[in-house]
């Protein structure tokens, strides 16, 4: 092999896996991954780690793999991440580490994303855990929501000897890496509770069915239950409709409804006690990779499934892996097209919806080039369901409850982005909450930074 | 897990029980709901909380066994656990926000139906607690199905009616309503809670009558922290999400067609689970009723 080429990964069969929820990606063996890692120069101003939001020293972890020293690798990608075996399966990396390696300008970059899944799911069935504290501060800190950024900033605390409590809303923890992204990209039971255990066995705490602002205030938090620092890291979980006529009938779903039924409340398991609408056919709004895993989602519960965005193929926001893989399971992407208005019989259920064709326009100060309607070029796609995937917004209910927590015009809280310091003194956040959806990794990279910020604080206290 | 440590049957499939949830029963004002789990692999279920205890760190729910969760609920007793139990969620009611003084010079009255009579329960108490009086009118089917009437006596002024004239005055709480108007009751404020077509029919009734009326939704729900939508309804054209923004609103603004329509949306799916709880291990399909 002249090294132009990345070792392909085995998938499972895209007609086959069209009708189930197991993982998508099957990752690399043993024989694959050393095979992979070869392909890396050991760059000595290695650019992959520039793109990494969280600078894992990849060239050294993969040096480690190419040697067989999967623990070793581990503990490499632990010093930066808390979080790799799911970072390994959901980072765009295409835009960040896998972006920048140098073997791509000629040819394909180095799989660093699936090396690293390698790595952290080998370490897990060794039995490799992290590292945890040596010695115990007897401070206590409260972190809010159990997403990647609060998950990460309560490990790092953890691991510097702090008393951490994390709170959740819901009934399981993991934000939305439980209740957003599907069972067929990233395993609950095999992945992602085994990377909640790994931090829960770090010695932090976890109280769920807490919302907090409801339950209990951050203030109360701090003033009668003795946590001295705070990390607010509650995601932007309230999402967007379009207000165009038919979005109340029956069969519109907003895309957090549909996947939090299927994922946290298991209803795509026959056996679950949470019902599910199995559409016959369904039109996805939006471009997102919220839309890929909703689209993907009602095609395994048995839907022809068309996914309408309003700009073009370059434009959508989704990782290229899963529009990919998407395409290859028989999604119809309806692209440059916009809805206008949901169409529904006399009952109130869902027959179709009107789009309108869009051009893009010149690009706006974002550079990207907004889509502008082509007059008079309507059209009408049937269906029995519409699932809305617009994007979210950071919910109200912490900012209203907590006095002198400033937040921004678009709902997110302010933080420092290098400490994670809000407004409000020993109140520290980031992630989805303060930045607005965005990745897994930035909020992990935002949890860190913030765990440093409060450690800082607190040792200075 | 969350222990009960109280559970009655105060009617026909309608159960009271007194659920050890702190935290709740610590925040919580009248009007505001939870949410449980049965068991981990139960549904989430919106109840609301008819009556708290912040000492011995209690809530109390009385919930009437319709669907698979509620049926499965109804069956456990004093000593068994709940998987979850989260609250208090959605906002207090808004006579909570109001000055007792205004409450006082205020003609209030409340009308309960059905299992709706239970969260009026603590809203009447904590204006007695404040001060205030109020008129209760509970409306059951028959007579069997009032609940809470010993309590109410204590709180409030009671009427109740019966659809069939078992008990108390006959017909609807709409007719009773018109009654006691007619009889020189001139309420200015009321607040209905039930079944959704009796709040429907009620706000028809006071808007006719003139007296502004706060109903409480109660649309299918899944988070109840504003997360997914499922709960959206359409208050004065505008879309609200009734775990965040209500579960109370102005009676008079609200969509009640859609609302109902949006009810059934899980019916079918949700009729065969039942089934399935009821009937347990004789349940193997062949009945010509399902799949
Ligand atoms: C369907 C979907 C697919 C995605 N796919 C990708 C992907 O492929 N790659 C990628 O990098 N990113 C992806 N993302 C984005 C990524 O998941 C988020 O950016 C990331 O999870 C944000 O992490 P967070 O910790 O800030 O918040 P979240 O993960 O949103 O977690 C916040 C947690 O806080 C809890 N919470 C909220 N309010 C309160 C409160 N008042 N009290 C207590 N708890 C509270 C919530 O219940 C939740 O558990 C996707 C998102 C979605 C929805
Ligand atoms: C804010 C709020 C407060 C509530 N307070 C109480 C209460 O104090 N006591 C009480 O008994 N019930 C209350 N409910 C209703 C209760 O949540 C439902 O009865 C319960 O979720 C049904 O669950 P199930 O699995 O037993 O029934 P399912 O099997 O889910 O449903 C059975 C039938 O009930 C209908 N249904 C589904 N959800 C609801 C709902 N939310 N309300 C009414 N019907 C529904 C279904 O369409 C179906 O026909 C409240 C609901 C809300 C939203
Ligand atoms: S964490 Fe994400 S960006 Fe960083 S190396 Fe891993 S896959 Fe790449
Ligand atoms: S840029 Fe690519 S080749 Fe260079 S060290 Fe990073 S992964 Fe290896
Ligand atoms: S129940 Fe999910 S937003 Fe209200």
């Amino acid at each position: 092999m002249d090294g132009f080429v990345r070792v392909p990964v085995r998938e499972q069969d895209a007609k086959e896996r069209a009708t189930n929820f197991k993982e998508v990606c099957l990752g690399y063996n043993k024989e694959e991954a050393e095979n992979e890692a070869t392909r890396c120069l050991n760059c000595k101003n290695p650019k992959c780690v520039q793109g990494c939001p969280v600078s894992i020293d990849i060239p050294a972890f993969i040096q480690q793999v190419k040697e067989g020293d999967v623990e070793g690798a581990y503990q490499t990608i632990s010093k930066s991440s808390a979080l790799p075996a799911v970072c390994g399966r959901v980072c765009p990396q295409e835009s960040q580490c896998e972006g920048q390696c140098v073997r791509g300008i000629k040819g394909d970059p180095v799989s660093i994303g699936k090396l690293e899944r390698y790595v952290a799911d080998t370490a897990r069935e060794m039995g490799i855990k992290p590292a945890g504290a040596t010695e115990k501060k007897n401070k206590k800190v409260a972190v809010i929501g159990s997403g990647p950024s609060g998950l990460t900033c309560a490990g790092d605390l953890a691991k510097m000897g702090y008393d951490v409590t994390i709170f959740e809303a819901l009934h399981e923890a993991g934000g939305v890496l439980v209740y957003g992204i599907p069972e067929f990209r990233l395993p609950k039971d095999a992945v992602v509770k085994k990377e909640i255990e790994n931090v829960k066995s770090l010695g932090v705490k976890l109280e769920t069915d807490v919302v907090i602002g409801k339950s209990v205030t951050i203030d109360d938090l701090m003033a009668k239950e003795g946590f001295e620092a705070v990390f607010v890291g509650s995601g932007a979980g309230l999402p967007r409709f379009m207000n165009i006529p038919g979005e109340q009938a029956m069969g519109v779903f907003s895309a957090n409804e549909f996947l939090t039924r299927s994922n946290l409340m298991k209803a795509f398991d026959e056996n679950s006690r949470t019902p599910i609408m199995r559409p016959k056919k369904c039109v996805v709004v939006g471009g997102g990779n919220v839309a890929m895993d909703a689209a993907r989602t009602a095609l395994r519960l048995g839907a022809e499934v068309h996914v309408v965005y309003r700009r073009g193929e370059e434009e959508l926001p989704a990782r290229k892996e899963e529009v990919g893989h998407a395409k290859e399971e028989g999604i119809i992407f309806d692209l440059l097209t916009n809805p206008v208005e949901i169409h529904a019989d006399e009952n109130g259920w869902v027959t179709g919806i009107t789009c309108i064709r869009m051009e893009l326009g010149e690009p706006d100060e974002s550079g990207r080039r907004s889509p502008v309607e082509v007059p008079g070029s309507e059209f009408d796609i049937e269906c029995d369901a519409v699932i809305m995937s617009l994007g979210t917004s950071p919910n109200p209910l912490i900012s209203s409850t907590t006095k002198g927590l400033e937040i921004n015009r678009r709902k997110c809280i302010v933080a420092e982005e290098a400490t994670g310091q809000t407004s409000k003194e020993g109140v520290f956040a980031g992630g989805d909450a303060v930045t607005g959806a965005a990745t897994v990794i930035l909020a992990m990279g935002a949890g860190k930074a913030a765990a440093k910020g409060i450690d800082e604080y607190l040792s200075n206290k | 897990m969350f222990k009960i440590l109280e559970a009655n049957e105060l009617a026909n499939n309608i159960f009271q029980m007194i659920v050890e949830a702190p935290r709740v029963a610590s925040a919580c004002l009248p009007g505001q709901f939870l949410i449980i789990r049965v068991d981990e692999e139960g549904e989430r279920i919106p109840l609301t909380i008819c009556d708290y205890d912040r000492e011995k760190g209690t809530v109390e729910i009385v919930v009437q066994a319709i669907g698979a969760e509620t049926f499965k609920l109804g069956k456990l007793k004093a000593g068994d656990e709940l998987a979850d139990v989260v609250g208090p969620l959605g906002k207090p009611s808004d006579l909570c926000e109001e000055s007792i003084e205004d409450l006082k010079k205020k003609k209030i009255v409340f009308i309960a139906g059905g299992v709706g009579t239970a969260p009026v329960y603590p809203q009447a108490k904590w204006l007695k607690e404040q001060g205030v009086d109020c008129d209760v009118i509970i409306g059951a089917k028959t007579k069997d199905l009032v609940i809470l009437e010993d309590r109410f006596k204590k709180v409030c002024n009671l009427h109740i009616t019966t659809d069939d004239g078992s008990y108390g005055r006959s017909g609807m709480v709409t007719k009773a309503l018109q009654d006691l108007w007619d009889e020189g009751n001139k309420y200015d404020h009321c607040v209905a809670i039930g079944p959704m077509i009796m709040m429907k029919f009620v706000c028809k009734l006071t808007q006719e009558l003139g007296i502004p009326t706060i109903v409480s939704m109660n649309p299918i729900m899944v988070d109840g922290t504003g997360m997914c939508g499922a709960c959206r309804l359409t208050v004065g054209g505008e879309v609200k999400f009734a775990c965040v923004d209500g579960p109370e609103f102005d009676g008079h603004k609200v969509d009640f067609d859609q609302a109902m329509n949006r009810m059934k949306l899980y019916k079918t799916e949700e009729g065969r689970l039942l089934l399935k709880a009821q009937e347990g291990d004789t349940h193997h399909g062949g009945c010509g009723n399902c799949n």
